[in-house]
């Protein structure tokens, strides 16, 4: 391996490092619970690179099962949780009209 | 030689997914709403993504490693843009979204027309003019 291959290898490391430092801190400050899901979901996409890159510094293949059930299931929770802020939403024009009586 | 170059290659491959990645790390820390943070936590979801499956390709040179690799990106790419979809789908019907920064907003409109024919429905009660106080 010579020494710019393993140049970029560590600077890429060095981004995803800051990458999933970046999204630990969004979900920790998001004001809304969308902002935490989406910094999730950049978490996990970042897990997801660095196994590759993992898989290409070392040159083995025994993480690609593990890249298969990320990618398949990490925007599972996204989904779930987007449906419950909307529905969350959708309840008062529903008690509005009880309350107030016709506007 | 060759096998250099393709290493080579497979590197800057990963060094490039990594940029994307923290161009979207980036840009959730400093974008200001939800949805702005949504298109910058997308980039790396699918480009990146396909450029690390090149680098272990190129790295592997096998074609079961290629195969394996393929179902990856299927899956991402299938799944990616549903939780995007769904998140800014939620984003926009609870108001989560600074309006100063919008050229023009095609949606609202749409769902005006939709709610007032939604109201005009003779089962219903009159319970018009709930809709804009929905936005809170």
């Amino acid at each position: 391996m010579s020494d710019i291959t393993q140049l970029l290898l560590i600077a890429a490391g060095i981004g995803l490092t800051v990458t999933a430092l970046a999204a630990i801190v969004r979900i920790v400050r998001g004001p809304t619970i969308l902002d935490r899901m989406i910094a999730s979901d950049v978490l996990l996409t970042t897990l997801m690179l660095a196994v590759g890159a993992d898989m290409v510094a070392r040159g083995h293949t025994d993480t690609i099962p593990l890249m298969t059930v990320i990618a398949a299931t990490a925007t599972l929770a996204t989904i779930v949780v987007a449906r419950f802020v909307k529905r969350r939403a959708e309840q008062p024009p529903h008690q509005q009209p009880k309350e107030t009586g016709h506007v | 030689m060759f096998d250099a170059v393709l290493d080579l290659i497979a590197a800057v491959c990963i060094f490039l997914a990594a940029v994307l990645s923290v161009a979207a790390g980036v840009g959730i820390i400093r974008f200001p709403d939800a949805l702005s943070r949504l298109h910058a936590a997308t980039k790396p979801q699918i480009f990146g993504l396909l450029l690390t499956i090149t680098a272990i390709a190129l790295e592997e040179r096998s074609v079961a490693t290629l195969l394996a690799l393929v179902p990856v990106f299927v899956f991402q790419s299938l799944t990616a843009p549903v939780a995007a979809h769904m998140v800014g789908r939620a984003a926009y019907r609870t108001g989560q979204l600074d309006t100063t920064t919008l050229v023009v907003d095609e949606l609202a409109p749409a769902i005006e027309r939709s709610e007032e024919s939604f109201a005009r429905r003779p089962e219903r009660e009159n319970d018009a003019g709930s809709g804009p106080s929905k936005s809170g």
